[in-house]
């Protein structure tokens, strides 16, 4: 059990959770087309809580969809036990729309790979964006977000991590020095 | 993400050796692959580049065309060896013919054969993974996991059910497995058949035993019909096919003695009219399509539990 250091409390949350969804809104002109798309486990809560956002600042229809890619992860075959297996759940089609990837903890990029893998199998999305809480550096792949809450520079060792109060904690981004 | 202990084994032998956890981790994962089946693209790269080759020594379609479109749809390769157009007609032993697969790089060896045992000898020999496709009369683990999932996905649940299995159980391995992942998620398995054609002392494994159908059928949640076969009028088991279908064929009054939303489910292939009349196979209870279509599922989930560095 290592150091915790609270880096956002549930304000601040808030505040970028606010901030991001009228930027979605700016950049996008609006909602048409607009979906959301949250990565379990974190990314899901996050996209649903825009989502609502989005929908009270601007009152357009939002479509939000939870994708698992733990089928497109690049490492199963190095794990001993494979990881815990999800549903995918995206009751629309993706062909032609907006789609906001919404992700909790953005670091090596290779989560957002094996989900833009995920979502190109479902259709032919108009666009793929992708918003992130925090994006705590150290990219192994040429991945970069288009919303970010904030951005905090981690040692590699150390974690990250966003506790939402969705899985029963009070909302918090620490990070833990091992 | 949390991380799962997995199957924590190398083969699926049977479900005598799977505990409750890992029975309820299949059909969870199982549902999630379910999803798969419903898109535009049924693919997902997972295991690309693996290799699954079909061993079976006895026909089958329906199982073997479900562990290949599970393996397809996973991305994996496979490949479909029927030995009667093998060199296993040339006399190439069982051994031989799994090591020679293992050495082309086989990673998944499927196995169905008609000798009780089969997979098990060859997962202690060899270094791929081991999936019984039905051996003997001994298990057939993938049919009754799919059969439990098809349970859990109408009823919710499968614990305090009432659960008829009606027909040959002594030469079903069908029901052999049935009978250990019931029993196993806590629900109530109700044998019936005649006599000749079940074994004794069967109720060690927490079984009842009916030899009247009717009986047998009162108030049951699930009824699970066995093929009978041919052969065994010309062994002596039953007088005659007409004779085993008067007493133990699920007809549609027979089916009222049953709970008003009893399942009907049958592993296939059907005897139309034997031990099933047409209009309950077909009826608005008969989930014999579901359990086909979940079959696909639930052998996804078994390819991608096993996998990995193990």
């Amino acid at each position: 059990m290592g150091k915790e250091t609270v880096i956002l409390d549930a304000q601040a949350i808030e505040r970028a959770l606010n901030r991001i969804a009228h930027e979605i809104l700016e950049r996008n002109r609006g909602t048409e087309g607009l979906a959301l798309v949250g990565i379990r486990t974190g990314g899901a809560h996050l996209a649903r809580r825009l989502v609502e956002r989005i929908q009270a600042i601007e009152g357009g229809p939002v479509d939000l969809g939870i994708l698992d890619i733990t089928l497109y992860r690049d490492d199963l075959a190095l794990r001993k036990a494979q990881p815990v297996l999800r549903k995918t759940e995206i009751p629309f089609d993706v062909t032609n729309r907006r789609i906001v990837l919404v992700d909790d903890v953005l670091f090596t990029g290779r989560t957002i790979r094996a989900a833009l893998d995920g979502i190109m199998d479902l259709g032919r999305p108009r666009c793929i964006q992708l918003a992130v809480l925090i994006d705590r550096g150290h990219r192994e792949l040429p991945i970069r977000p288009d919303y970010v809450g904030k951005n905090i520079p981690t040692a590699r060792e150390e974690r990250v991590k966003v506790r939402l109060l969705e899985e029963g904690e009070t909302d918090a981004v620490v990070v833990v020095r091992p | 993400m949390t991380e799962s202990e997995g199957l924590r084994r190398k083969d699926l032998l049977g479900i005598r050796d799977l505990d409750p956890d890992e029975i309820q981790l299949i059909l969870d994962t199982a549902e999630s692959f379910k999803e798969v089946g419903t898109r535009p693209v049924k693919k997902v790269p997972t295991l690309r580049g693996k290799t699954v080759v079909n061993l079976f020594y006895e026909p089958s379609t329906r199982t073997r065309t479900s562990f290949e479109l599970a393996a397809k749809r996973l991305s994996a390769d496979v490949i479909n060896i029927s030995t009667s157009t093998s060199s296993v007609v040339k006399g190439e032993s069982l051994l031989d013919t799994a090591r020679t697969l293992e050495a082309m790089g086989a990673d998944y060896l499927v196995v169905r054969h008609p000798a009780s045992g089969v997979p098990e000898q060859l997962a202690r020999i060899l270094r791929c993974r081991v999936i019984n496709a039905g051996d003997g009369v001994h298990e057939h683990p993938t049919q009754a996991l799919l059969d439990a999932f098809t349970i859990r996905e109408q009823k919710g649940k499968i614990q305090g059910l009432q659960v008829a299995i009606v027909g040959d159980i002594a030469h079903s391995r069908v029901a052999r497995s049935n009978i250990y992942a019931l029993t196993r998620l806590g629900a109530s398995v109700r044998l019936c058949g005649p006599a000749t054609l079940i074994p004794p002392d069967i109720e060690t494994l927490g079984v009842s035993v009916y030899y009247d159908l009717d009986a047998a059928l009162e108030g049951v949640d699930v009824i699970m019909m066995l093929r009978i076969q041919q052969e065994r009028q010309a062994r002596a088991y039953i007088p005659s096919l007409r004779e085993y279908a008067r007493r133990y064929s699920l007809t549609p009054e027979r089916l009222r003695r049953a709970r008003g939303d009893v399942l009907v489910m049958h592993p296939g292939p059907m005897n139309r009219g034997i031990e099933i009349a047409p209009e309950v196979a077909d009826g608005l209870q008969s989930v014999i399509l579901d359990q086909v279509t979940n079959g696909v599922a639930v052998r996804m989930a078994v390819l991608y539990l096993l996998s990995g560095a193990g």
